[in-house]
């Protein structure tokens, strides 16, 4: 073996020792900075039935929201355009999201947060609806058939989140991907256009820091390894309800 | 069977049947006014909400829908208890009862964001979902009491009447166990999820169904001047103050566990205590006038035999009953939902605060035009079908008394 070359293997360990190392200190951050940027979620085929091996969920990590959520409501309201009731009450006017503050009575610690449908594996609104119309899809998205709701809001009367909301006048100007209809009853999603196309909800890409989404039923998604390392509560966890949507810091 | 010196008759025509149907056709029309108004502009102008989600609409249909069944217990003790002073009055019980429940159903179905949709909410059932069963248990009721009435009157089908009567009878137990339990399933409503929800409705089904009958009978006989006499109106008096007392019964022993559990206080003391309105309604609307003071018409020993006493003890059970429900109904919502136990929210949408409501006329005159429909079906039936006996004087109806 030449010198040369001695010096070759040499220069090439300690690249690649450097290289390593370089690794091993850039990448954790690497990693946590994917973990904060909103979770993965991959396109689905068009033709592919959804199934049951996903359960989409949602973790807001409520510590991390400097405006309490309320970006994310307004991505919603422009996704969905749901803002655009003009003749309806305030009380009357459709709500997808909202942002809500929460104050404990005796201690006075106070956090806000934004709640919007949660998901729930074992859904009141689903449960109640007579036609079906309210329904969970088989990766656990919870949303209104539209073809089908008679507009009785039963499952309004059941949603334990006010998390739902019922059309009360003709609608102008809607999305094309977000249909909506008079005289039936709507709620988040969870963007289930985009994420079928593999794109993150609206509401998550506009608070990236705070919100991961992702499969829960994959040990080894960002979600679920998140959940596990910080724990994620559920909002009315007594309902025994198992939310697809779970908050860190309330 | 009943007696056979019954005998049953047609109304006669007479200016007066014509005049009542107009006054209940101008209420009919009102109703359909109202329910074109409603789909052409959306509920919006209502005063129904995001927040009450059902109001007066739906106090109207469930007080219907709640009598009806109620109504066709004066059918149902003559066949199923075999007490034969009721039996005469087995034909318009179901008549009555048949007639309410397509009144409290068509202001249900109008108030749908979708009406037109009633073929679907017909054809696509969630079978988890007790408003499914109840479709199923609505039709079932009325294609059961068209068939006791048939038993009764078509002498071939004799031999059905005891049974018909008991299915009849088992049913709508169910269908008034089904209308309580739509509030009993609601896991998320302190107000509501509780299984006395059912036989709550069920007892209150026995009074306002017999309170609206007393009403119908004493008019249908009073104005074709035919016979009604003290037997047959002093079992129903006091039949009358048994259900009430049952209500209140009901009603005490589920406000008191709502008292008891903490979960429950907060709703139970607002609509008790501050709730306002709600409060108000049902002290003075629930208790006092709808149940105390007909019991007080009932059982006070001077207004024995007195009809104008019995016929305010109907009404105010009455009144009473649309008070209670519009504070189940109303006053339920009107409560905020509990997000964080033990905490208090507040939101840009009304999270944490008392929900206001405020009735619009459109939404009375739906309810109306139910209740015409009702009474225009009761009218109509009296007249065209054999409903009601010629005569229920004492010595037809209970010849065996005194």
């Amino acid at each position: 073996m030449s010198e040369n070359r001695v010096d070759e293997y040499r220069r090439r360990f300690v690249a690649a020792l450097g290289g390593a190392a370089a690794v091993a200190t850039v990448a954790p951050g690497f990693i946590l900075r994917e973990a904060h940027a909103a979770g993965e979620v991959a396109a689905k085929d068009p033709a592919q039935a959804v199934t049951s091996a996903k359960r989409w969920g949602m973790l807001i990590d409520v510590t991390r929201l400097t405006d309490g959520g309320r970006g994310m409501v307004a991505a919603c309201k422009k996704e969905h355009g749901w803002d655009n009731n003009p003749h309806s009450a305030p009380e009357q006017k459709a709500h997808w999201a909202r942002v809500v503050k929460v104050t404990d009575k005796l201690t006075k610690n106070s956090f806000e947060l934004p709640v919007m449908c949660q998901h729930c594996e074992q859904p009141p609104c689903v449960d109640v609806c007579p036609t079906g119309a309210s329904m969970k899809r088989a990766d656990g998205i919870v949303q209104v058939n539209k073809h089908i709701c008679i507009g009785c809001r039963y499952c309004m009367m059941a949603c334990p989140y006010k998390a739902r909301s019922f059309v009360h006048e003709h609608l102008v100007d809607q999305k094309m991907h977000s249909p909506r209809g008079i005289g039936t009853v709507e709620s988040c999603n969870l963007c289930v256009h985009r994420v079928d196309n593999g794109q993150l909800p609206a509401c998550v890409q506009a608070a990236p820091d705070a919100v991961t989404f992702g499969d829960l039923n994959d040990p080894n998604s960002t979600i679920s390894q998140k959940l596990k390392a910080m724990g994620g509560k559920q909002i009315r966890a007594d309902l025994n309800l198992n939310t697809g949507v779970r908050y860190y810091g309330i | 069977m009943a007696s056979q010196s019954i005998t049953f008759r047609e109304t006669r025509e007479s200016k007066g049947f014509f005049i009542l149907l107009a006054v209940l056709g101008a209420f009919l029309a009102l109703g359909a006014l109202a329910f074109f108004h409603n789909e052409h502009h959306g509920h919006y102008v209502t005063g129904m909400n995001n927040q009450i989600v059902w109001g007066l609409p739906h106090v109207f249909a469930i007080f219907l829908i709640v009598a009806a069944s109620g109504a066709l217990n004066v059918g149902s003790i003559g066949t199923v208890f075999g007490k034969g002073i009721y039996q005469p009055m087995g034909r318009l019980s179901a008549l009555v009862a048949m007639s309410l429940l397509i009144g409290g159903l068509i202001v249900l179905v109008l108030d749908l964001g979708r009406p037109d949709r009633l073929i679907v909410a017909m054809t696509t059932y969630n079978f988890k979902s007790i408003f499914a069963w109840n479709i199923i248990l609505y039709n079932g009721f009325l294609a059961l009491a068209a068939v006791y009435v048939w038993t009764m009157m078509d002498r071939h089908a004799k031999k059905f009447y005891k049974p018909a009567g008991f299915f009849a009878f088992s049913w709508r137990l169910i269908l008034t166990l089904g209308t309580g339990s739509i509030f009993g399933f609601l896991v998320a409503r302190d107000f509501y999820n509780s299984a006395v929800m059912a036989p709550l409705f069920i007892v209150m089904s026995f009074a306002f169904g017999l309170a609206v009958f007393i009403l119908v009978l004493y008019f249908a006989y009073t104005w074709t001047g035919r016979p009604l006499g003290d037997a047959v109106l002093n079992r129903l008096r006091y039949l009358l103050a048994v259900f009430i007392g049952g209500v209140l019964l009901l009603e005490l022993a589920r406000q008191l566990t709502g008292l008891y559990i903490a979960q429950r206080a907060g709703v139970t003391y607002f609509i008790l205590f501050e709730g306002g309105i709600y409060t108000q309604l049902f002290w003075v609307g629930q208790i006092m006038l709808g149940s105390l003071l007909p019991l007080s018409l009932i059982f006070c020993r001077k207004l024995a035999n007195n009809r104008v006493a019995l016929l305010l003890a109907a009404g105010f059970t009455i009144l009473g009953g649309f008070a209670q429900l519009y504070v189940i109904l109303v006053g339920g919502q009107a409560y905020p939902l509990t997000l964080f136990p033990g905490a208090e929210v507040s939101s840009d949408y009304f999270d944490g605060v008392v929900n206001s409501y405020t009735p619009s006329i459109w939404e009375l005159m739906l309810g109306l035009g139910g209740i015409a429909l009702a009474l225009v079906m009761v009218t109509i039936g009296v007249k065209v079908l054999r409903f009601l006996p010629e005569s229920l004087a004492d010595k037809v109806a209970d010849p065996h008394s005194k």
